[in-house]
């Protein structure tokens, strides 16, 4: 059953990028890109990390995707066009992505006993076990990463800012 | 006794069929109900000739959908423009399946009043509804008309913006309970009845009204119905769908506030449990004590709806800006307030180990 679904949305996560990538159409684009976050969110539901795979809807399928079809709709973008610079970005963008599988798929199956295990269906993080990892053995780089995400937030509202 | 495969799926299916029916059913009268009240607020009458009382209004105006005919403009984007009602309604139809709607009552070893409990149903349901508002969105791009687009861009704002207030109010009530499943926040509200509600006991009626006002704006109900302000926007995101497609919107929006009702109804008015609490006696047989729970939350959940309709015919829409300045500049720094003071609260009633 987990294997059944797990390949289920492994594929739809793949169909998904691949659309991505082919589409003209930027909205269609920003949909496939969905679709791609919420398969992933049932991966991760999938190795037992419930409540990561619900922040991924809320946060990237709910709120930041919204913003990227928001944007779209509002700059009413068109079909996209070609330049020499898109041209070129297939010339170096296959060998590139290559290159870059190979080199994963060599690490990933030459180091294969260094990474840790994940069984699918099997290990069920609760969520207080997370909040307690999170606000107890790591507290500090929990909050200085939110710090540095405050600064973000900060700058942005300084740059956006008009002058008086 | 471990329940078989087949028992488990049969009770869920005939589970999904009841809870979905009955969601139709109350969403066609809630509209009734909508008519009937905002009508005797207007001082008139609302529908009185179909039935007695016009209690068959409803079916009429299913049927009437139902034979309208389905326009489709030639400039849409047809695949997004046929897509976009459905997300919207299966989103909404979607997060009723995460709402206990009573007590733990298991016959087969399958819970009977409640489709799945999950341990983080609250999350989820944040999560249903924010991926709704594609719905809406994509509804007004894809119908290539300007009102429906500048009613897409306004909704997608304004939830994105109250979505935030909504969930940090949500807080104080899940640091109570100390769990995200619905039944656990139920239960950690059930001993003394009316006084051990959130509400009332767990001195969370601040994180209420922030959370009513920001459902409010995320069901893109008045007063913050701005996405389909018929003043300015003819009819908003929908203004080019008719028959079925355009009832499906209608249908999401109602199926929206009976989720609403039903969510605050278990985080802060204590769900199933009798506002008595122990006062009355358990009468009956095991019938009636499984049904009355029930009941009790069947009528807090009509009292969310009563309110729904006669905020609509009460207050006002808000201005653009001023929806914006409410939600950010009120809404959300009074529920960083709320979640500090409980926890603080908290902090000092049970010491840290």
């Amino acid at each position: 059953m987990h294997l059944a679904l797990f390949f289920i949305f492994g594929a739809l996560c793949v169909a998904g990028a691949l659309n991505l990538l082919l589409q003209r159409h930027p909205i269609n684009s920003a949909l496939s890109l969905i679709v791609v976050m919420s398969s992933l969110a049932v991966l991760y539901l999938l190795l037992g990390a419930e409540f990561l795979a619900a922040a991924q809807v809320i946060v990237y399928s709910g709120a930041i995707m919204v913003l990227f079809t928001f944007v779209i709709m509002l700059l009413n973008a068109g079909k996209e066009e070609r330049t020499h610079g898109s041209k070129m970005a297939y010339v170096a963008g296959f060998p590139g992505a290559a290159i870059l599988l190979g080199l994963l798929t060599f690490i990933f199956v030459s180091r294969r006993g260094s990474f840790g295990q994940a069984r699918l269906g099997e290990y069920v993080v609760t969520t207080a076990d997370l909040s307690r990892v999170l606000f107890k053995d790591l507290l500090l780089p929990f909050e200085v990463t939110s710090v540095l995400i405050l600064i973000a937030i900060l700058g942005a509202v300084a740059l956006a800012r008009k002058e008086h | 006794m471990e329940t078989s495969f087949l028992t488990f799926f049969l009770i869920s299916l005939v589970k999904v069929i009841v809870v979905v029916v009955i969601l139709l059913l109350s969403v066609a009268y809630t509209v009734l109900l909508e008519r009937k009240l905002v009508g005797r607020i207007q001082n008139r009458w609302g529908p009185s000739r179909v039935g007695p009382f016009g209690l068959l209004q409803p079916l009429v105006d299913g049927a009437k959908l139902f034979l309208k005919e389905d326009l489709m403009p030639e400039a849409v984007h047809r695949p997004l423009y046929i897509l976009a009602p459905v997300i919207a309604l299966s989103c909404a139809l979607l997060s009723i399946a995460m709402v206990p709607f009573g007590a733990d009552v298991r016959w087969h070893g399958v819970d009977l009043f409640q489709i799945s409990d999950v341990g983080i149903g609250l999350l989820i349901i944040l999560g249903i509804t924010s991926v709704g508002v594609y719905g809406i969105a994509l509804s007004g791009w894809s119908s290539n008309n300007k009102y429906s687009l500048l009613g897409a861009l306004r909704a997608s704002a304004q939830v994105i913006s109250y979505e935030l207030a909504l969930g940090l109010a949500l807080i104080g009530v899940v640091l109570r309970a100390g769990s995200l499943s619905l039944r656990d926040i139920v239960n950690v509200q059930a001993t003394h009845g009316l006084i051990s509600w959130n509400f009332f006991g767990g001195f969370q009626f601040v994180a209420f009204f922030i959370y009513l006002m920001a459902a409010y704006a995320e069901t893109n109900r008045s007063p913050f119905d701005l996405p389909e302000a018929e003043s300015e926007l003819t009819a908003g995101y929908h203004t080019e769908y008719s028959s079925m497609k355009f009832a499906m919107f209608f249908m999401a929006e109602y199926a929206n506030m009976i989720t609403v009702g039903c969510v605050a109804t278990l985080l802060f008015f204590g769900g199933w449990t009798s506002p008595f609490g122990n006062l009355i006696p358990a009468v009956g047989g095991p019938i009636v004590q499984a049904l009355l729970p029930v009941f009790w939350f069947v009528v807090k959940v009509f009292g969310f709806l009563f309110l729904y309709i006669w905020v609509r015919g009460t207050l006002p829409r808000f201005r653009y800006d001023q929806l914006m300045g409410f939600g950010w500049k009120f809404l959300v720094p009074v529920a960083i307030a709320n979640i500090v003071v409980t926890s603080l609260w908290m902090g000092l009633r049970v010491p840290m180990q």
